[in-house]
């Protein structure tokens, strides 16, 4: 293997594509069902069109879904990794591709290619505090792996799921997140950045948060994903607090055409976002994060 | 299985013949023949509209005997030498990788029928190529191509089949031009294997032959077919003093030592602003290089709907909507893209794939439009290195 | 039952006050009791008190004729309400709201700013434990600016 970078073991995809000879081959799911979530945003589950092995997918991993005659787009994989027979995608509409899955009712087919990338590091998290913290559409690529350390709820310490959205209206999951909210094993706090009088809950960023959660600096493994300045203030905060960058570890974002690096484009100084990435721990990307236009 | 044969820079075949022979030079219109009789399409330098380009040859009469080419940063001519060289210049601007990494590649085919789509893949079409007059620094570009489409963990089926098909004749340079540096990049002028015959020019006391060793099973087979005889040893030394005499004659140098260091250590010097008051983002340096990779898909449709094409095609860094994420591009700035193909190509590429992306062949500074030379701007930022306000880890 | 002295000396925000402190804020101090949707304090008026939540829930709000009253941020508990008292011309710029039940510890802040000018020690560790809240309230406020979350084509 002539490659010198190795992600970590358990960041590694537990199970390539099925097609490495034609990986750019895509094949045929249907869209099980449609719902609307905000606005904007809405959520698609698909079920695959013919019998084919399990789609095994580790939390943290996306697809590259295929709408007929207009593109492809890479969408994180949101459901239950235990429950791969249907997979689930929450999609934001922002540009012809996503605009056109918007469109799509049950019974369409689209195309589908994965799981790529790297995963959430739960494997290293066990016996350790976790905070999952989620900025706005951020929620969706973090949601398996905080089912998956619910499903394992012994082998954590505290978990914690700090959740900004950009107003009560734009909250995703509202039913799923007041369930959470409920259980006695699980912190969840949420807040918006902006509400009318109307919302009693927090207003304030994310970050608002931190200071609210059980934590112990030194022995916290936390993920985070949201708007890039969103993830930046709040590791500044981590940080400031005493955890390590080591330990924290974010879901990068860059234009994709082929997810399996061949075209070059979701470089980040060395590392492949769609190979190496898209999850990786902040002080492997720290110094470039800090540099513009790289 | 052939991948890791690539990689590790056999072209597959029994294990060949050692002692080199001489074949004159009118012998060699016969190996082309022989060639063309297996099947093979002989591809080779000939010239058109003023360069000297890689496109199908018939016989040693289509290749560029006894020209030259001038190559400076932004400027190429055609040069008559005064003799009858066949192999007499460097490289022009057409690579290898147009035949393995096509500019324009169909990869599949999606069907719709009412709400069912149906996704095929488009089979490989690849001739057998027979490709003549590959340099050191060819082959070290094909290699590293190699490691990106076949060495990871997914193989690109049009490359890895084309790949396969190839009979390489390749050459060690007699005369490199004013723009390489491939003994600054240790991939040449000789060859070092990859092929399945390597050829020396020689032409002395009006003689002129090929000195001739087989690199592989398939090379030897051909090579037994042409007219030969044992070389001389004074027509090997002959021969060596070709490539000794190559290796001086570099047109430009380039300092390597910890060089990823230096170019991680200078993401913010102040000679990104230079260049980019220079650079047009005109992508030709992209397009000429040898190893350079990116590429885009098209979703083509036809006027019915029915049917839609996944396209592939070459694509560029230096492209403003290369980086595009919904909201803008992250790298706008013409200063940010020049910054990104330099440093990838000679830094973050060793990170990435185990060795420097750049061969030294030269064609960037030939072909840039405003004569921006990759040796002189490396050699700029080596001679004033700044303290950078993070420090960017190798890996 | 709790003496007020007890409560000051444990709160939070005031951690790492020497006792002599402790006594001057004392005189200055008592606690405050909010109902939800009870006003702690109006845009405009004068900065007479500041106060720190013990627990409860506090919203900072802007009131605008076309949109009504906008929640800019939210505390709770432990966390200081109104820094204007601090700064000329020492007059509140938003509306505070009780949104939960709320206990705060109420300080006479003109009181307490004649304290500061006659021991500018005092004023110190006052401005010290201040200072941070104002650029915390700040830094939010900018990237709330941004509008992070929007999609910006």
């Amino acid at each position: 293997m002539s490659t010198v970078f190795m992600p970590e073991p358990d960041q590694l995809a537990a199970v390539r594509t099925a097609r490495w000879d034609q990986p750019m081959l895509p094949e045929p799911w249907i869209v099980r069902s449609f719902r609307r979530e905000t606005y904007d945003t809405f959520t698609l589950v698909l079920e695959p069109a013919g019998p084919r092995d399990p789609f095994l997918f580790a939390p943290g991993q996306f697809n590259m879904l295929y709408v007929f005659g207009v593109g492809e787009a890479p969408i994180s994989i949101c459901g239950d990794p235990a429950t791969p027979e249907l997979l689930v995608h929450t999609v934001r509409s922002v540009g012809p591709v996503t605009a056109a899955m918007a469109r799509l009712r049950p019974g369409d087919m689209m195309g589908l290619r994965g799981p790529f990338g790297s995963s959430w590091p739960v494997e290293a998290a066990r016996g350790r505090d976790v905070i999952i913290v989620a900025g706005g559409i951020g929620l969706p690529p973090l949601r398996p792996a905080l089912y998956h350390v619910l499903a394992h709820r012994e082998e954590y310490a505290r978990i914690s799921l700090l959740y900004g959205a950009r107003t009560p209206l734009d909250i995703l999951y509202p039913h799923e997140v007041e369930r959470w909210r409920g259980r006695f094993d699980l912190d969840v706090q949420v807040t918006v950045d902006a509400a009318d009088a109307a919302w009693r809950g927090n207003v304030g960023l994310v970050t608002t948060l931190i200071s609210k959660a059980q934590f112990d600096p030194l022995d916290t493994t936390v993920m985070i994903v949201g708007p890039e300045i969103m993830m930046r203030f709040t590791v500044l905060d981590l940080v400031n607090r005493g955890v390590q960058e080591s330990d924290i570890y974010i879901s990068m974002e860059r234009n994709m055409k082929c997810a399996i690096g061949f075209c070059g484009h979701c470089q980040f100084g060395p590392s492949f976002i769609c190979n190496d990435g898209p999850v990786f721990s902040y002080d492997r990307l720290a110094p470039l994060l800090q540099k513009r236009e790289v | 299985m052939m991948a890791r044969k690539l990689l590790d820079g056999d072209s597959g075949g029994a294990s060949p013949p050692a002692e080199p022979v001489i074949v004159d030079r009118c012998d060699l219109d016969c190996l082309l023949q022989v060639l063309q009789d297996a099947g093979y399409r002989t591809i080779g330098p000939t010239i058109l509209e003023g360069a000297i380009v890689y496109d199908e040859v018939r016989s040693t009469s289509d290749l560029p005997v006894g020209w030259t080419d001038a190559q400076d940063a932004g400027s190429y001519r055609l040069v008559q030498r005064g003799d009858e060289a066949l192999f007499g210049y460097a490289v022009g601007p057409h690579s290898w990788k147009k035949y393995l990494f096509p500019p324009l590649l169909t990869l599949w085919k999606a069907k719709r029928d009412g709400k069912a789509i149906e996704m095929v893949a488009e089979e490989p079409v690849v001739d057998k190529l027979a490709l003549i007059g590959v340099r050191a620094c060819e082959l070290h570009a094909m290699r590293i191509q190699d490691r990106i489409f076949l060495g990871g963990g997914y193989a690109d089926p049009t490359y890895a089949r084309q790949r396969e098909q190839l009979f390489i004749v390749a050459l060690n340079c007699g005369t490199p031009g004013g723009t390489c540096f491939c003994a600054s990049m240790g991939t040449g002028p000789r060859l070092d294997g990859g092929y399945d015959l390597a050829l020396t020019e020689v032409m002395s006391d009006g003689h002129h032959y090929f000195v001739v060793s087989a690199g592989s099973g398939a090379g030897a087979d051909a090579l037994a077919q042409v007219p030969h005889r044992p070389a001389l040893r004074e027509e090997v030394a002959a021969a060596e003093d070709v490539v000794t005499a190559a290796r001086s004659q570099m047109g430009r140098e380039l300092e390597t030592e910890g060089i990823k260091q230096l170019l991680y250590g200078s993401y913010e010097h102040p000679r990104w602003d230079d260049v980019a008051a220079r650079c047009l983002s005109c992508t030709n340096c992209t397009m000429v290089c040898p190893t350079c990779f990116c590429s885009s898909v098209d979703d083509v449709n036809d006027l019915s709907g029915d049917e839609a094409l996944r396209v592939r095609r070459w694509d560029s860094c230096f492209n403003v909507d290369f980086s595009y994420i919904h909201g803008g591009s992250v790298r706008s700035s013409p200063k940010s893209r020049y910054r990104q193909w330099m440093t990838h190509k000679l830094a973050t590429w060793i990170d990435q794939f185990g060795t420097s992306g750049c061969v030294g062949c030269g064609r960037c500074i030939t072909w840039c439009p405003v004569g921006i030379d990759i040796t002189e701007e490396m050699k700029a930022i080596r001679r004033t290195q700044t303290v950078e306000s993070s420090e960017v880890k190798e890996h | 039952m709790e003496t007020l002295e007890r409560v000051i000396e444990r709160h939070p925000f005031l951690q790492g006050l020497s006792h002599r402190y402790l006594l001057l804020l004392l005189g200055c101090a008592s606690q405050a009791r909010f109902n939800p949707g009870e006003f702690v304090f109006h845009m405009g008026e004068n900065a007479d008190n500041f106060y720190l939540i013990r627990h409860g829930k506090v919203a900072l709000e802007l009131y605008t004729a076309e949109r009504g009253p906008l929640t800019i941020e939210t505390l709770g508990d432990n966390e200081a309400v109104g820094w204007s008292w601090l700064v000329p011309p020492y007059r509140w710029n938003l509306d505070a709201r009780a949104i939960q039940p709320t206990l705060t510890l109420s300080f006479d802040a003109a009181c307490l700013r004649r304290k500061c000018e006659e021991d500018h020690d005092l004023g110190y560790e006052m401005y010290k434990r201040f200072t941070p809240v104002i650029a915390q309230r700040l830094q939010a406020t900018r990237v709330q600016v941004l509008d992070v979350h929007r999609v910006h084509a």
